[in-house]
């Protein structure tokens, strides 16, 4: 078992460590005082310590929703567009899925290895119900492997091979409202692979009144997208790179795919923001963004947010600097030339381009200091000044 | 007892060169680097069999197993008595991991009756019994494939890498970041594996070195390509390579098809010990075997089913150089 929990990778104030236990509860209780959230939830509470005796995995254990039998007890798995083909007592390549005899399934609905109550603008969703907190929570596993993984000590495990907490759908619901949360985030790991998990805890949610949104890396069938991100009221897209070779060797997945969930989402009508977090000299070329910024712009429309984000020495990935501020300047002026309304620098404390302004009369809109935001001026999803249509879902 | 007791790695190393130069005997990544063709040395890999293994029953004889050990061991190591033998693997005062195979359960796990011959022998080399540790990945399976958990007390350890965790590190090494468990990196400082010979859907088969794979933390990362190169950069981790010295792969039961679970439909027995110090030549030769029975058995070849064990000339490249896979460079013995 491990002994680290992690936060999301958005946490700029900590540097995005990595925490002990102890350090971490006390870091989050201090950030949910001074956020005025509720407080924690405590899922290490009760958690085995490491080398303890593992738990049952019975209750864990749901037949997967999206696979195909194949002969020979094998099974090609349809939940992600690595489609393994999958034999009898092996797992695929996200970890939290196994073959047992013919049967595929999910080892880790209701597994919650890290959950937190989060301001939403740390997933980042700048333009979803700003000043409102997220009941954050993540499974072991991800169908990638980026080398700049922050969060890899969760997401590229076993489940078995960190403490985990039990806490079924209707559990998620009442701890949200418990701890005044009008969304579950489903976040930190790839929600992907806990697909059954998230599907039925926005269920469960959506009947208490809690909204539900998913921060993803968007590498999933199509079939899988509809079905689970259709009840999402949120999402937040990772898209790591605009060419297919970093996707290649340093993600281990494929852009063509990530690029049809984002086009998808936006025929299914779902509020989305993309980020793109910026790697010095392996995705940060102007052609790059410049070609990012145009395809966004044609294909999901002027007004979608896109956050360029700093990178941080992370995992596998220790041999390059932080992001350069002024290469984020840059990425943001090609897409403002571009013609993009809603572009935002993010992990940079402080930089005014992590607040919203009006696309027409540049008149300061929302204003985020850290991961609140301190001055909220739209209503009726408009400019006060100018009356100009602010896209988002502003108010609850 | 003509041999002296070991006066260190080194020495050891030095002595079983200089036999090898004299024996034409082979040690294990020595044998890929440059200028060793030219010197002659071929790989050993040794292919014992014993037709009577089981006796009348389907169970195996254990002292019958230990005496195939012996022959294998013998004829790999050109000496008279088994004692002398597995004093030139160990000394007293090493902590020996057995790394097995038991993701096959009962069918087609590494046998328990080739364990307790190995310790046995290992005892008689001078190891204690606590200084053995029979371990995998998961102390539960490692039940289901057969074998008692055991922890603490002055008795042969056995148990899985549950019970202690990874390393918080990552290890590194090409393509590979992984956490290795802690029975290998913190109680153990020899490693000899324990493979089973089995068909592999993804490698195309699973032998030596796929066994490491039960050293680290997320071998399901390590599945795409056919395992390629990921199973040789595996063994290539410095804390895997400096400890290996043998590798004893189990055909006791084998499968030529449909593994790594086990199918009884595509198992065979083999009754039989492949032994090498050279891990690549014993995939090479294990390799050949299960293309031998495919071919009885009118399958495709691994190739023509598309999953050649690319890997094996990974581990052998001038970027591994693990050993050899070269067929005109290994020796290999049928015993």
């Amino acid at each position: 078992m491990f002994r680290r929990l992690s936060i999301e990778s958005e946490s700029a104030a900590t540097g995005g460590a990595s925490f002990d236990r102890r350090f971490f509860l006390k870091c989050a209780l201090a950030s949910g005082a001074s956020l005025g959230a509720g407080g924690v939830v405590q899922p290490a509470a009760g958690m085995p310590a490491a080398a303890q005796p593992q738990q049952s995995d019975a209750q864990f254990v749901v037949e997967a929703r999206f696979y195909d039998k194949q002969p020979n007890r094998r099974i090609k798995c349809k939940l992600c567009p690595r489609a393994c083909v999958v034999g009898d007592k092996e797992r695929g390549y996200c970890g939290a899925r196994e073959n047992r005899g013919g049967t595929y399934y999910s080892l880790v609905h209701s597994r919650v290895c890290a959950a937190h109550v989060d301001p939403i603008e740390k997933k980042p969703l700048f333009h979803y119900l700003p000043g409102s907190l997220a009941f954050s929570l993540a499974t072991a596993g991800c169908n990638v492997n980026c080398k700049f993984c922050q969060n890899w000590d969760i997401s590229q495990v076993r489940p078995e091979q960190i403490a985990a907490e039990y806490l079924p759908p209707y559990r998620i619901a009442q701890l949200a409202q418990q701890y005044g949360c009008p969304s579950i985030a489903y976040t930190y790991s790839e929600p992907v692979i806990f697909s059954e998990y998230m599907m039925d805890t926005a269920d469960a949610g959506h009947e208490s009144g809690v909204r539900s949104v998913v921060v993803s890396n968007g590498y999933i069938q199509q079939e899988a997208l509809k079905a689970a991100y259709g009840k999402m009221d949120a999402v937040k897209i990772d898209l790591k790179a605009f060419n297919e070779k970093y996707y290649h060797d340093v993600v281990t997945g494929q852009l063509k795919p990530v690029l049809e969930t984002l086009t998808t989402l936006r025929k299914m009508g779902k509020w989305t923001e993309v980020v793109y977090l910026v790697v010095p000299t392996l995705n940060d070329s102007e052609a790059e963004f410049t070609g990012l910024a145009r395809w966004v712009k044609a294909n999901l429309g002027p007004d979608v947010p896109l956050h360029f984000t700093q990178f941080h020495p992370q995992y596998l990935l220790k041999n390059l600097p932080i992001t350069p501020v002024s290469t984020l300047d840059r990425a943001k002026a090609i897409a403002d030339a571009e013609g993009l309304h809603f572009v935002y620098i993010g992990n940079v404390p402080g930089h005014p381009a992590q607040n919203t302004y009006c696309p027409q009369c540049k008149r300061l809109l929302v204003e985020r200091v850290g991961f609140t935001a301190g001055k909220m001026l739209i209503r009726k999803n408009a400019c006060p000044f100018c009356g100009r249509h602010i896209p988002g879902i502003w108010h609850t | 007892m003509s041999d002296a007791p070991h006066a260190d790695r080194r020495d050891f190393l030095k002595r079983a060169l200089s036999g090898a130069a004299a024996l034409g005997l082979v040690g294990a990544p020595a044998c890929a680097a440059a200028g060793t063709e030219a010197s002659g040395w071929k790989a050993r890999v040794v292919v014992a069999r014993d037709p009577q293994l089981r006796g009348g029953g389907s169970s195996v004889d254990p002292q019958r197993m230990l005496a195939l050990l012996d022959r294998a061991m013998q004829t790999l190591f050109y000496r008279d008595h088994p004692a002398e033998v597995w004093r030139l693997v160990v000394r007293p005062g090493d902590v020996v991991g057995l790394k097995v195979n038991t993701l096959g359960g009962r069918g087609i796990s590494t046998s328990r009756e080739l364990v307790a011959a190995i310790c046995e022998r290992l005892q008689e080399a001078g190891i204690r019994p606590a200084d053995i540790v029979v371990w995998d990945r998961d102390t539960r399976e490692m039940e289901r494939g057969g074998f008692h958990a055991a922890m603490g007390g002055d008795r042969v350890q056995c148990f899985g890498t549950d019970q202690v965790d990874y390393e918080d590190d990552l290890a590194m090494w090409g393509s590979v970041g992984s956490r290795l468990s802690k029975i290998l990196t913190r109680r153990t400082n020899v490693l000899i594996s324990l493979p089973v010979l089995k068909d592999h859907d993804g490698a195309g088969v699973t032998l030596g070195l796929k066994n490491m794979y039960g050293a680290i933390h997320n071998p399901n990362k390590y599945h795409p390509d056919g395992c390629n190169p990921y199973i040789a950069d595996v063994n290539m981790l410095p804390e895997i390579r400096k400890r290996l010295r043998l590798t004893i792969c189990d055909g006791t039961t084998a499968m030529y098809d449909g593994g790594p679970a086990y199918k009884p439909e595509s198992s065979w027995q083999m009754n039989g010990l492949i032994v090498s110090t050279d891990p690549v030549a014993l995939d090479y030769t294990g390799w050949q075997i299960i293309e031998r029975k495919r071919a009885e058995k009118k399958l495709k070849t691994l190739a023509a089913d598309g999953r050649e064990p690319k890997y094996i000339a990974t581990a052998a490249d001038r970027e591994h150089r693990l050993g050899t896979c070269d067929p005109k460079r290994i020796s290999a013995i049928e015993v």
